[in-house]
């Protein structure tokens, strides 16, 4: 197919030491030869061959705009397997705008939003699963969230959902043939080996969905919310945590009026945690804005830090706060253990029971080795093994994943209850679609493009 | 001066396919003329002695629906009649009957005969007449012309057919009847593709020399369901005659192995492509080695003749090699042959070369149906025949063409697979080529169907009424057994025990108890005292639609699914070259089949998943571009 030349700038939009701006399509390479002007005389991009560097001007109006290096790759070998153009340039904003300025009056177009990788996929370099984690892999937060979408672009994930696949389809097919075929083929205790294929599908189901969990945790952190009373020392811990004087620490009770917010990560997992004012009953009218906020996110956290006073009694106010938190992931830091402490661990099981109490102080920065290993012994299912591990990251494969097993509990509800096997492949069905969904191998309509509308600019 | 003569439709062919095509045109108020090449063979059976059976049974109820003849003639003239798969669920159960053959074939003759509008003309059609790519009528082969505005193509087996068996071949169609040997060259002269299929059938033997003693008897069912929806059910308790089963073993198995080589099939004398899921007895030996034995069924040709059926042991062997084969079978040691086995070759077409109408895409007003289209069966003919002959009527009327689709019949599966799908082999309709089959009962046709057939013209206002009277009956008592409260009491306790149910706890209501596995409707009865008189029909879609309900929901949101890709509609001739994300292959076929919406193109062999996201973002982008 004729294929019209688009272009855009491929990296972020602030000044940075060096902006790339891409193009693709067939007169890629005519079009940058319109303005870069090699430093030796007479050298044309298009003479060049696939996969090679040059160094020369951008000249548009006989005005040099830039100094720059310019990648040729040729189609097919090329990220969208046209012939592709990036002009690495300096990266002020100005600069950048004004050589896409020049691309496109010489004939480029700016691309949509992922239309460089809707091209990918169109030309048949990449398939769904793949084209969406090129999103993941753009917007991954850190470096366990990059790793899991250059393993899923890889296909690991896929292989195992094939895998599955392939596992489901030959039930099917069985019994389907067996319908057709009664005198030929028997469906005597298939029911039996049957179950004892899902509950091994069942099984590698619940184990990608267990690290759906976990990915979507280490992908996009957990919202942890610190809880205390004021003065409990909340934004010394938030501090420590932080690394900076973040939040402003005073003796003064009821400083921190707002929410403080900020991520951080803790040796691989991402918090987002929420420093808030000290719960109180006030009658400061801003200071009661403050609590209120507390409250409503202490209802929405994945974690909660409260953080205790040790060396003051346990009163009304704590009290309050243990309602917040019945139901709630918390762990509980008994703070100022420098001092003398008056709160135990069995003052606070009192009032909840199995949650992680630990003894720290803020002020000495002790006992915050305790609270990583904490998080990480709630948050995680068993050992994170960055390499061999397939992660799910991806709320749509979660989605499609949990659909699969429920319709894998169907089958088996079907068999305990000895429906006959015709019955059987409508959720043998299900399944099979579902997972189908992932892998692409299913059709899904409107799927498709919502995946590539994710996409920023110039990817 | 060479006749000349006018009618609205021309049907080529009184088999299965072609009394229904003439039936529906004639009957929606169309000057019909049937051509045959014998009156004597219209609607003959020249296979198995049977109607209906697994998913063939389903289409004969839906044939019925839509206003067609097939479902009455076999209710007139069945000698043995049985619900196949009873203790499977409710999608699979089929029903089949056995028919006289001579009388089957006597009494739709006799419907075609008195149908106003309907000629029947013994004649063989040798020529097609087109004009700019539009049908003009008819030749037939003594010189006289048809014109007409549509023509329905029913040739069956016939076309240059040629019976074989060992080294013996004669070029006639089945039973030794004429073949028709010159419509073939003037398709081809028109551009249609055609392929070459083969079939066969097994020897017909004397009852008197058969030993049944060595046989299990096989008996028609106590209560006999009618194949029509019209039919009184207590027309159709009567007298049965029974069928027996019994089994090839070792000794014929090593006579088929030894004989192989006589046999055209594997010596190449046959070039046509046989049906991989009706095979002949040497094919299954070949192909399933490791059996010991293979079912064969001995079923009476009618009530009046001594002529019985050796079902599953057709076969291409030498007559020798017949006879030693099938005297190694119990019961059947001095078997007198009266026919022998046979395979059949004849000319079909490819049929991709239709359109859903089963209308050719570059011929207009003609039309075709049957094994003439790649199919095998008496009821897959039927089938198409009746949607043809609906197809040309309503073109000839300017009405948009009745097409069924994947949800809405085993027909719409059927022609669906036909027009889409390649297909090298004759096409025999199958319980799992229906993706939604939980829905497509055999016995809730009638109300999937009536009223189309109701709309088109085919289906009286009177028969239209009663289905709507018997929706309003089973919706009425699901709505009263969902709200009939049963309680804990004695009296449920005990009922529940007797069927090894668990005791109730608290209260329910029937409706739930029904759809326990051990329960049902009829079952409760007792411990439900307002129970109105309902027909069994009623009360079998109470029970189904209230004991499946989680399944029937769960496929009704998969219909939902293929609803919605088949309304993706795709550009009329669009050039799939011009998309380069498409694999070739899929690019060509593409361009070849001309799909209608995604939901097509997703079923065509050679487009993967990957080709159709392709395509769905294109024509997002296409979109986009305007």
């Amino acid at each position: 197919m004729k294929s019209d030349t688009i272009a855009a700038i491929a990296t972020g939009m602030g000044n940075s030491g060096i902006g790339i701006i891409r193009m693709s399509g067939d007169e890629a390479i005519a079009i940058a030869d319109k303005l870069f002007r090699s430093k030796k005389k007479g050298k044309t991009l298009k003479e060049q061959k696939s996969h090679t560097v040059h160094y020369g001007n951008i000249v548009y109006n006989d005005n040099v705009i830039d100094e720059v290096l310019v990648v040729v790759m040729k189609g097919p070998n090329s990220y969208t397997k046209e012939d592709v153009i990036e002009i690495n340039c300096h990266g002020g904003s100005l600069v950048m705008k004004e050589i896409l300025e020049a691309v496109i009056k010489c004939g480029a177009r700016p691309a949509e939003p992922g239309e460089f990788t809707k091209r990918a996929f169109l030309n048949g370099r990449i398939d769904l699963s793949q084209a969406e984690a090129v999103i993941d892999v753009i917007n991954s937060k850190n470096k366990f969230a990059l790793k899991c979408s250059v393993e899923q672009l890889s296909g690991k994930f896929s292989e195992e959902i094939k895998s599955i696949r392939d596992m489901l389809i030959y039930n099917i097919a069985y019994i389907e043939s067996a319908l057709d075929d009664p005198e030929h083929i028997s469906l005597d205790g298939f029911s039996q080996k049957l179950n004892v294929d899902l509950i091994n599908v069942k099984k590698r189901i619940k184990k990608l969905l267990d690290t759906a969990d976990d990915g979507k945790i280490l992908k996009e952190g957990i919202n942890t919310v610190i809880l205390g009373k004021p003065n409990a020392g909340k934004s010394s811990l938030m501090n420590i945590l932080v690394g900076e004087d973040r939040a402003i620490v005073t003796d003064v009770a009821g400083t921190t009026r707002d929410i403080l917010e900020v991520q951080i990560n803790l040796n691989g997992i991402t918090l987002n945690l929420i420093d808030t004012a000290g719960i109180r009953d006030t009658e400061d009218v801003v200071e009661k804005i403050g609590v209120d906020k507390a409250k409503k996110y202490a209802k929405e956290a994945d974690l909660i830090i409260y953080v205790v006073d040790a060396s003051r009694k346990i009163d009304d106010n704590d009290e309050e706060i243990f309602d917040i938190i019945k139901d709630k992931n918390t762990i509980v830091l008994l703070n100022k253990n420098d001092l003398n402490t008056v709160v135990g661990a069995s003052d606070i099981n009192r009032y909840i029971e199995n949650c992680p109490v630990i003894s720290i102080s803020a002020k000495e920065q002790t006992g915050i080795e305790k609270l990583h290993d904490s998080i990480r012994k709630m948050f995680l299912h068993g050992e994170i093994n960055f390499n061999d591990e397939v992660f799910i990251t991806n709320i749509r494969h979660k989605a499609a994943l949990s659909e699969a097993y429920n319709s894998i509990e169907l089958v088996m509800r079907s068999i305990d209850d000895g429906m006959p096997e015709d019955f059987l492949s409508i959720d043998l069905m299900n399944a099979y679609e579902e997972l189908g969904k992932i892998t692409g191998e299913a059709v899904e309509d409107d799927l498709v493009n919502e995946i590539f509308s994710k996409f920023c600019m110039g990817k | 001066m060479n006749v000349n003569e006018e009618y609205d439709v021309v049907v080529v062919g009184a088999g299965h396919a072609g009394c229904e095509a003439a039936l529906a045109c004639a009957r929606l108020g169309l000057e019909t003329i049937i051509f045959t090449i014998s009156v004597e063979s219209i609607a003959m059976m020249p296979c198995n002695p049977n109607i209906g059976g697994s998913s063939k049974g389903h289409l004969v109820r839906e044939i019925d629906a839509l206003g067609g003849e097939m479902g009455k003639n076999i209710d007139r003239t069945f000698i043995q009649s049985k619900m196949l798969n009873e203790s499977k669920g409710p999608a699979v159960h089929s029903l089949r009957a056995q028919a006289d053959k001579a009388e089957y074939s006597r009494s739709m003759r006799r419907v075609l005969e008195n149908t106003d509008k309907l000629t029947i003309r013994q004649a063989e059609v040798s020529e097609l007449i087109v004009e700019d790519g539009i049908v003009k009528g008819v030749k037939t082969y003594s010189g006289a012309t048809y014109h007409s505005k549509a023509v329905v193509l029913c040739t069956g087996t016939y076309l240059k057919a040629r019976c074989i068996y060992g080294d013996v071949s004669n070029y006639t169609g089945p039973n030794g009847l004429q073949a028709a040997n010159y419509l073939t060259d003037s398709l081809k002269a028109n551009g249609i593709e055609m392929y070459r299929f083969k079939t066969g059938t097994p020897a017909r033997a004397d009852k008197r020399s058969i030993d049944f003693s060595k046989m299990e008897e096989q008996f028609g069912d106590k209560k006999v369901v009618p194949f029509s929806f019209e039919t009184d059910p207590k027309d159709v308790q009567i007298d049965q005659e029974s069928c027996w089963l019994t089994y090839t073993n070792n000794k014929t198995h090593e006579i088929i192995r030894a004989n192989l080589d006589r046999s055209p099939l594997y010596s190449g004398n046959i070039k046509g492509t046989g049906p991989r899921y009706c095979p002949s007895i040497e094919d299954k030996v070949v192909r399933f080695a490791d059996k010991e034995r293979h079912q064969v069924f001995i079923e009476p040709e009618g009530r009046y003749t001594n002529e019985m059926y050796l079902g599953g042991m057709s076969s291409s062997l030498p007559e020798d090699v017949q006879y030693a084969m099938y005297r190694t079978v119990p019961g059947l040691e001095n078997v007198k042959i009266v026919r022998n086995a046979y395979a059949i070759e004849y000319d079909c077409i490819n049929s991709n070369q239709l359109k859903s109408s089963l209308e050719f895409k570059k011929i207009k007003g003609l039309f075709s149906g049957g094994q003439f289209n790649g199919s095998s069966g008496y009821e897959e003919a039927a089938s198409q025949g009746l949607i043809a002959g609906i197809n040309a009527a309503l073109s000839i009327l300017g009405k948009e063409p009745l097409i069924l689709d994947r949800s809405e019949a085993y027909i719409g599966v059927l022609i669906d697979d036909l027009v889409t799908k390649e297909n090298f082999e004759p096409y025999r309709m199958m319980t799992s080529r229906a993706e939604y089959r939980l829905l497509l009962r055999q016995d809730n046709a009638d109300l999937r169907l009536t009223k189309k057939g109701h709309e088109i013209g085919l289906i009286s206002d009177e028969r239209y009424e009663r289905l709507l009277e018997k929706e309003k009956q089973i919706a009425a008592e699901i709505e009263r057994v969902s709200n009939v409260n049963v309680g804990a009491n004695k009296k449920v306790q005990e009922l529940l025990e007797k069927y090894g149910s668990t005791p109730l706890k608290s209260g329910t209501t029937l409706a739930e108890l029904i759809k326990r596995p051990e329960l049902n409707y009829e079952v409760l009865a007792d411990i439900d005292k307002n129970r109105k008189e309902l027909s069994d029909d009623v009360i079998e879609q109470v029970n189904i639609n209230l004991k499946y309900e989680g399944y029937i929901t769960r496929q009704l949101k998969q219909v939902e699914h293929y609803k919605k890709l088949e309304g993706k509609l795709l550009p009329d001739n669009f050039d799939y070259n011009t998309v380069s994300g498409l694999r070739k292959e899929a690019q060509q076929k593409l361009n070849k089949y001309n799909p209608r919406s995604i939901g097509q193109a997703s079923r065509i062999s050679g487009v993967s998943p990957a080709d159709i996201s392709v395509l769905l973002v294109h024509l997002e982008q296409m979109r986009g571009r305007k």
